[in-house]
């Protein structure tokens, strides 16, 4: 048992948890943030994926402990004063989402996604990209039409701001 | 059509809980003094349990308790059945074998559960488990069904000899023989319909809550049909009264079929709480998934398919051997025999069938519905078939299909479904249009200059959905009714809680029914709220499969809202002194036609709360509930095309396009019919393309029990999908829907293998059609 501490969507937390806590298992239990999702055992399916010091990474693959003094953000993290991050959004309009499991881990791998192609992303590296995240109800079909109707939308709010 | 009525692309009222991470599954439910299970289970596939030893295990930290089948069976709860009675030919029924919640005598697969380790954290329970000290004495096992039947197998049920479970038929069997004898030519073919894990993203998982005052019964768990959960519990297992048990299915990440059952693990626990005293919380980790989830498929079919010198089909003969895993799940016999064999006419005009079906134990986990059920085993069957008997008789594929084409409805078939509506050459021209069919010669040659191998296929699909009229199911063997149940609740306030016992899982029902609702009334969908999933909140339903919320569960609420609007009308002629007949509902308003007199839906409802002015003798309220059994089956078809390139260097096959063209009758939500059939196609070309359940023969062990070893779709396999509708509307249902949750899943996977082969030249190929088979297979054929 030890304690352990970080920043969770802005707020500093500290929790008690056994060593071999996993990062999502910090975040569901101990935190009570339950919109990240375990989906399977080995790294494939990235129901988990949330940010870590703004990059993403899969949280059913690091230590609670390892995680400790970082700067994590969630699924419920990302909408801003109630409204839908443009992922979200875009996921939302284009139907990019069904049962909604795997959802949280998508649209957290697509924020990244965005975040480091921006407007140059197209339909092959959308596919290529979601390789670590898993869905079984939508085919993808409409996740790709999300993301990309996303990385346009952030785009042209971009160059609108400058 | 309203913006938001019948026919309008809707974005989906749930949608902002999943995408802000509030969706509430029940693995995320937590309640004070909860403590968490994990299964021991078996590692072998057939074994003697010779003794159980928990004597170190029962000491370690956080170990509250381990239950064993002994215990369970002591207190009388009941093994698990099979819901739906099949007889063979010869008059017996099937041969039922024993399955125990907790097995204390015999495993049949591995991963059947032995005992439960209750503690305080899952880690706690986890390394309790395996400090569980189990003796078994290991038994031969079998895993394939064909072999299963061999003569000196190893034998898993004493009721089953020879692993045969029934040996049933349907069809005229001399007709057949007798076109097959006359035919100008018969087109003949074994194929194997490969093994599938369901796989919804979220695990199964329950909590078992126990409370000791009121001797009462909460399971929060993932089903597709809570209340079927309680039924069967209540009547079955012996786990509590009805009226003790409250089964709740909250948000559920997809089902496919797989959350159909009830498991061992929903029992077992619930029953550990009150041995223990404390709630209990199982969820499912994937391993545990791939080795403990109802199975899909796992049949080994000749066909003979007979024509004239016409090359019309003249008569159908199958013969067809199902893996029903080690014991008989929920539906599972129904899948191979009712849900499959009388599919057999496909889209064509077929004047003889006959099919036989042997069903066989094997030592794999049980194998039930997974999406589409029979009917994909049906439509590759055929599907494969036609596309050789095609090739066979030199002619083109999509002429063979048209000539044998069924043109008029109704339609009887040889194998009891009576098709109502369809145009199979509607479908047929659009998906070539679409697919560009008449400009594929030119792709070939460009792709052959590159040095690939392009191919291109179809497949004709036809399925039995709106799952089912409860007198026809029943004489067929069925347990249960498959009706629907809803209850319109107007509010004093006008808005509406609609209760309906379809549950949604990624379907997207609080969005279309909620439309269903706001199209009748002319309220916004934001003023209904759509309430399923809870055996508390809900009076009955017998859930969502067999793509039957919209034919069965919609009608059940058009059913309701009839009578909710009769009273509204009596209550509104009243209020406004005007004839009940005249009386219309239009845009939120109850209006008198020709006048300008009008009434608000919310005054109209607080007339009926407060009921200071009501008709003589009419009842205060708002409130109407109904039940709908449908009168057939509804008969969704299309046409699927799939163009593929094969690299003849390392064998890997690329989607160059795919075209799906259906005909869903009419359609609610274009948006979420478009997503449901994207999901099924990729699921069928995860079938065709990727995915394989392998057990080791030898030993029994599933060596595919993770997603490094079993090939789930990702984006990169697939490409986006070309879609078109021809609907004709469903004649039997009040909506005129067909259903459209499985057709991608059953249509897909003949298009893909169709293209395949003709790219290839080579017709002899299986499922999945992974980079080595096909390039051994292209090679062979060179």
């Amino acid at each position: 048992m030890a304690k352990v501490k970080m920043t969770v969507n802005g707020r500093q937390v500290g929790s008690d948890c056994e060593d071999r806590t996993l990062l999502v298992h910090f975040l569901r239990d101990n935190l009570a943030l339950t919109g990240t999702h375990v989906g399977c055992d080995t790294t494939q399916c990235g129901a988990c994926v949330v940010h870590m010091d703004g990059r993403s990474v899969k949280s059913c693959t690091i230590l609670a402990a390892q995680a400790a003094g970082s700067t994590i953000t969630t699924i419920e993290g990302l909408a801003a004063n109630g409204e839908l991050h443009p992922v979200q959004a875009a996921f939302k309009a284009n139907h990019g989402l069904q049962c909604g499991f795997c959802t949280p881990g998508m649209v957290m791998t697509a924020v990244d996604m965005i975040r480091r192609h921006g407007a140059n992303l197209d339909e092959a590296t959308v596919r290529a990209e979601l390789d670590g995240n898993i869905c079984r109800c939508t085919g993808y079909h409409n996740i790709v039409k999300s993301i990309l109707a996303a990385a346009a939308e952030m785009a042209g709010a971009q160059q609108a701001a400058e | 059509m309203g913006v938001e009525g019948i026919g309008a692309s809707v974005a989906r009222k749930e949608d902002k809980r999943f995408l802000t991470g509030k969706g509430r599954y029940t693995d995320d439910m937590s309640v004070p003094g909860m403590k968490y299970a994990f299964f021991v289970r078996s590692p072998y596939a057939h074994a003697k349990i010779k003794s159980i030893d928990m004597s170190a295990a029962k000491d370690m930290p956080g170990v509250i308790g381990i239950l064993e089948g002994k215990q369970l069976q002591a207190d009388a709860i009941g093994n698990i059945i099979c819901g739906w009675m099949i007889h063979s030919k010869d008059g017996s029924p099937m041969n039922m074998g024993v399955w125990r919640p907790l097995a204390h005598e015999t495993v049949r697969y591995v991963g059947d559960a032995v005992a439960i380790v209750v503690a305080d954290s899952l880690g706690e329970a986890r390394d309790a488990a395996e400090a569980v000290v189990v003796d078994y004495d290991v038994l031969p096992a079998v895993t394939e069904a064909v072999k299963a039947l061999e003569a000196g197998q190893p034998q898993l049920h004493p009721e089953a000899p020879n692993n045969l479970i029934f040996d049933w038929q349907i069809g005229d069997g001399a007709a057949t023989d007798k076109a097959i004898a006359e035919a100008a030519h018969v087109t003949e073919i074994t194929l194997r319909n490969n093994r599938l894990a369901p796989n919804p993203m979220e695990p199964r998982a329950t909590l078992g809550i126990y409370d000791s005052a009121e001797d009462h019964y909460t399971c929060y768990t993932t089903s597709q049909n809570p209340h079927v959960a309680r039924l069967v519990m209540s009547a079955f297992y012996n786990v509590a009264p009805e009226n003790k048990l409250r089964v709740i299915a909250p948000d559920v990440g997809g089902g496919f079929g797989s959350k159909i059952y009830i498991y061992p693990e929903e029992i077992v626990c619930l029953w550990a709480s009150k041995k223990t005293g404390v709630p209990v919380k199982w969820t499912c980790d994937r391993t545990e998934a791939f080795l403990t989830d109802a199975h899909g498929r796992d049949h080994v079919s000749t066909v003979k398919m007979a024509f004239d010198k016409d090359n019309r089909i003249i008569g159908l003969k199958v013969d067809t051997i199902a893996n029903l895993g080690a014991y008989m799940s929920l539906f599972s016999s129904a899948v191979p025999t009712y849900l499959y064999a009388t599919l057999l006419s496909g889209q064509y005009a077929i004047p003889a069938i006959h099919a036989n079906v042997r069903t066989v134990y094997t030592n794999t986990v049980p194998v039930d519905a997974y999406r589409g059920a029979g009917r994909p085993e049906a439509t590759y069957l055929l599907e494969r078939t036609m596309e050789t008997a095609a090739r066979e008789l030199g002619v083109s594929p999509a002429e063979l299909r048209r000539q044998n084409f069924v043109r008029t409805f109704p339609y009887q078939t040889p194998v009891i479904m009576n098709y109502d509506a369809g145009d199979y050459e509607a479908s047929l021209e659009a998906a070539m249009a679409s697919a560009d069919w008449n400009g594929f010669a030119a792709r070939k040659a460009e792709a052959a200059r590159r040095g690939k191998k392009r191919g291109i296929g179809m497949s004709c699909y036809i399925e039995a959905c709106g799952i089912a009229p409860s007198a026809a199911v029943g004489s067929l063997g069925a347990g249960v009714g498959l009706w629907e149940s809803a209850e319109v609740r107007v509010n004093a306030v006008g808005t509406i809680e609609v209760m309906t016992g379809s549950h949604s899982h990624g379907q997207g029902h609080e969005t279309t029914f909620a439309q269903l609702v706001a199209d009748r009334l002319g309220v916004p969908i934001d003023s209904v709220n759509i309430v399923h999933g809870d055996t508390d909140k809900v009076q009955m339903g017998m859930g969502t499969y067999g793509s039957r919320s919209g034919a069965v569960g919609m009608s059940a609420v058009v059913k309701a809202l009839d009578k909710v609007e009769a009273k509204a009308k009596k209550i509104a002629a009243h209020l406004m002194e005007a004839d009940e007949s005249d009386i219309v509902i239009e845009n939120g308003e109850l209006k008198v036609a020709g006048t300008d007199k009008t009434l608000p839906w919310f005054q109209v409802a607080l007339a009926a709360y407060t009921a200071h002015n009501l008709p003589a003798g009419m009842e205060p309220g708002l409130k109407e509930g109904a039940f709908y059994d449908p009168s057939n089956f509804t008969f969704p078809a299309g046409c699927y095309i799939c163009e593929v390139e094969v690299d003849p260097e390392t064998g890997v096959t690329d989607i160059i396009q795919f075209v799906a063209a259906d005909d869903f009758g009419n359609i609610i939500n274009p948006m979420i019919v478009e997503g449901q059939v994207h999901g099924g196609i990729a699921q069928g070309i995860g079938q065709a393309l990727l995915e394989n359940v392998h057990y080791d023969p030898q030993n029994g062990q599933l060596i595919t029990a993770s997603y490094m070893d079993y090939a789930m779709p990702r984006a990169d396999d697939l490409p986006s999908f070309k879609l078109s509708h021809q609907n004709t509307p469903c004649p039997s249902n009040p909506l005129g829907i067909k259903g459209c949750g499985e057709a991608g899943a059953i249509g897909s996977p003949p298009a893909l293998m169709n293209a395949i082969t003709d790219a290839i030249g080579n017709n002899s190929l299986t499922m999945p059609a992974t980079p080595q088979k096909v390039w051994a297979a292209l090679n062979a054929a060179n």
